[in-house]
């Protein structure tokens, strides 16, 4: 691994080493561009992850302090653990599904096809799912998704059997294994699927993509790449003709240090992404970094959640094999008729009896909830992931009442949910319930949201300098050398997994960044 | 507080059974008589006969208590079966309940005042003691302290207390860690037979080399 100087103001400091900042990192390194990503998380392995789901939960989760607000059922449930993200090198890639699939054409213009929606701050993005297609296209080679580039589909589990046996009664026509970046077959020097059952604990084998044993020893290779793991960033520094020159963070042994750059981007998820801005408001950007339209922060989305969970007569044993082991796509298309904008994925899902207890019904308590404890090895699981709709005042803010471990104000996250989100929820939760009853389910349970996994939009890309934060290419409509290069960039969600979108954009920005620092534009 | 297995360097106990879903080892709250010296003492046997008994060392178990008394721990794991009334879950997991609030209150004397006084309002609101009352009485006693502090603790505590340990898995069929074992690619993750079989298209075979 190289070494550079914290002087050494050539470098491209990427600060997050997740799906956005590590790919980032590999693909610039890749054209020889010198970076130095910033992890505020430590380094873990295959070997150090832990089939064990509370203490992979403390191995792996951003424990740091964090506020909610608003009405969403999160801020009640789990007031001080808004998201469930992940702290360590390769970021939550480490915990992701591995769940791959592109967003659909109308989905990058939903103002123009959905309307306006009242309550919502719709906006078309300023590109198009073509511009997108050929980054889509080496997002899929890169991370080895499932049915495409010839690759097989992984091998349904007992899960994924329940799933298909009701939605194809049902009358639903795309069901299958989906599009997973999990090894189906060995491929690029990782093996393929165990069927652990653990993908959320990080992945054991090394079958599902993760940055942490991808895209950062590639880098490594180079020559041109150096990770610091456990800095902390709290601030983006700036000279006086508002380019920003470096950063300040808390280095593994809590000491301060600033490392100079040309080029700084950002990839902390959705909420710390944000909240640095927010930190590093000068008198020159009072209101913090790029936030000239006042949009730090705001359309935070998380997408539209809820799980259902089915008791059968017999077993299932729905822990063993791959976490996310299937999909139904019928309900993913824009039909209003359902009452609702946008659609909606349901994709098998599994917790182990730890989570289970802790997630199935959050508060619950008595003999309903231990009934569905004594079934557990009788039960399926499915998950329900949908576009929610960006509102301005659901946000990310600094709590100026409350400091973190650094003496910083922590996020508060506040988020109410759309009467959109509302419709479409219990619209999924019905189909849910459907799907089960006709595999036979002698009981359904509506489990509401997670602790958000997908973190989206509060830095969103716009074509005008009012509407968002950054341009098409993820450059902060204010500041030429800073970047975002996460899903904080989404102007809105989609309604699948970002993770995919993630990765394309971030091929895509290091092609930008490449061009731009040849041309010396920035 | 001490849990530490009466049978020292006891071997792995049985190989993994998949289809009941029982785990190697069985961590009772089996404490050493000989060096007590705490404020209170739960103890209990095992059904004998029981899938847990089979797995156990021995079926005896007892857990000494830091903090609080033997009445005050019993209270609890009363409450604790109150919140979470599972037949098959011995007395030894609600034993790990009071353990783990026990060791709340040994260092914070804030909880511990707290708890006291919710297991007080338990007992007396029980007429004397809590954990010879009905269960209708129980669930009604319980119920009307929810939105306490007491209450939110206890409740709290019970999800990794209960959850979060070999008998419960035992209990409940769930194996744990699978790694160990090769996972399951070549261990039943596709056993399921009372319900007809995806086409190949939607759940192509697995590869195994």
């Amino acid at each position: 691994m190289a070494k550079f100087d914290f002087s050494d103001d050539s470098v491209v400091v990427v600060i997050g080493s997740g799906a956005g900042g590590g790919t980032l990192a590999n693909e610039l390194c890749q054209k020889g561009i010198k970076v130095v990503v910033l992890e505020a998380g430590a380094t873990q392995s295959s070997a150090s992850f832990i089939n064990d789901e509370w203490k992979s939960f403390v191995q792996l989760a951003w424990l740091d302090t964090r506020t909610t607000s608003g009405s969403w059922r999160v801020a009640k449930d789990f007031a001080g653990l808004p998201s469930w993200i992940c702290k360590t090198v390769g970021g939550t890639t480490t915990h992701w599904a591995g769940a791959s699939l592109r967003f659909q054409e109308h989905e990058f213009r939903v103002k123009s096809v959905y309307g306006d929606v009242p309550g919502a701050n719709l906006l078309d993005w300023p590109i198009t799912l073509k511009d997108l297609e050929p980054y889509y296209a080496k997002a899929e080679y890169k991370m080895g998704v499932t049915r495409t580039n010839g690759i097989p589909g992984l091998p349904g589990n007992n899960n994924f059997k329940v799933m298909h046996a009701g939605a194809t009664k049902l009358g639903y026509k795309e069901v299958h294994t989906g599009n997973m970046a999990i090894n189906s077959q060995p491929r690029d020097g990782r093996g393929r699927c165990m069927q652990l059952g653990f993908c959320f604990q990080g992945c054991k084998s090394g079958a599902k993509w993760s940055t942490l044993y991808t895209e950062i020893p590639k880098a490594e290779a180079t020559g041109n790449f150096e990770i610091r793991p456990q800095s902390h960033v709290t601030r983006i520094e700036h000279n006086a003709s508002g380019k920003v020159t470096g950063v300040v963070y808390f280095d593994k042994d809590g000491k301060e240090q600033r490392q100079k750059a040309r080029i700084i981007c950002v990839a902390g998820n959705s909420i710390e992404t944000p909240r640095l801005l927010l930190l590093s408001a000068s008198s020159m950007f009072k209101d913090g970094l790029a936030n000239s339209s006042g949009q730090v922060g705001r359309n935070y989305m998380r997408h539209m959640t809820g799980s259902v969970y089915a008791a059968f007569k017999n077993p299932v044993h729905m822990y063993k094999g791959t976490t996310m082991a299937g999909i139904i796509r019928d309900e993913a298309g824009h039909n209003p008729n359902r009452g609702f904008v946008g659609g909606y994925e349901m994709e098998t899902l599994s917790l182990g009896v730890p989570f289970m207890a802790a997630f199935l019904n959050p508060g619950g308590w008595g003999a309903d909830f231990a009934w569905w404890m004594d079934h557990y090895t009788n039960l399926a699981g499915m998950w329900l992931v949908g576009e929610d709709m960006p509102r301005e005042n659901n946000r990310v803010t600094l709590n100026t009442n409350v400091k973190d471990q650094w003496g910083n104000y922590v996020p508060n996250v506040h988020f109410d949910d759309h009467p959109n989100d509302i419709a479409m929820r219990n619209h999924a939760f019905t189909q849910g319930e459907r799907v089960y009853q006709a595999a036979g389910a002698i009981k359904t349970f509506r489990t509401p949201p997670y602790p958000s996994t997908h973190n989206m939009g509060t830095s969103r890309m716009s074509a005008r300098a009012q509407d968002g934060v950054v341009n098409k290419w993820g450059q902060t409509h204010d500041i030429p050398n800073l970047f975002i290069s996460d899903g904080s960039q989404f102007t809105t969600g989609g309604a699948e997994n970002p993770t995919l979108t993630i990765v394309t954009l971030a091929i895509r920005q290091a092609d930008y960044i490449a061009q731009q620092m040849t041309e010396r534009a920035i | 507080m001490r849990v530490i297995s009466i049978a020292q360097d006891s071997p792995d106990i049985a190989g993994c059974e998949e289809d009941s879903g029982i785990v190697r080892k069985v961590n009772l709250p089996l404490a050493r008589r000989e060096f007590l010296k705490g404020s209170g003492l739960l103890l209990g046997t095992l059904a004998s006969g029981s899938m847990l008994a089979t797995l156990a060392p021995s079926t005896a178990w007892a857990l000494e208590l830091k903090k609080l008394s033997t009445t005050e721990g019993q209270t609890l794991m009363a409450m604790g079966r109150t919140l979470y009334p599972h037949k098959k879950l011995p007395d030894a997991v609600y034993a790990l309940l009071a353990k783990d609030l026990d060791g709340k209150a040994a260092g914070d004397a804030g909880a511990a005042k707290m708890l006291q006084d919710g297991i007080a309002w338990l007992n007396k609101s029980a007429g004397g003691d809590f954990a010879k009352a009905s269960e209708k009485q129980r669930e009604d006693i319980v119920r009307s302290m929810e939105g306490t502090a007491f209450f939110g603790t206890v409740r709290g505590q019970c999800i990794t207390s209960l959850y979060d340990n070999d008998m419960a898995y035992a209990v409940f069929g769930y194996p744990g860690s699978a790694w160990e074992k090769g996972g399951y690619i070549t261990r039943g993750f596709q056993d399921l037979k009372w319900l007809p079989e995806p086409s190949k298209e939607a759940s192509p075979p697995p590869f195994l080399g």
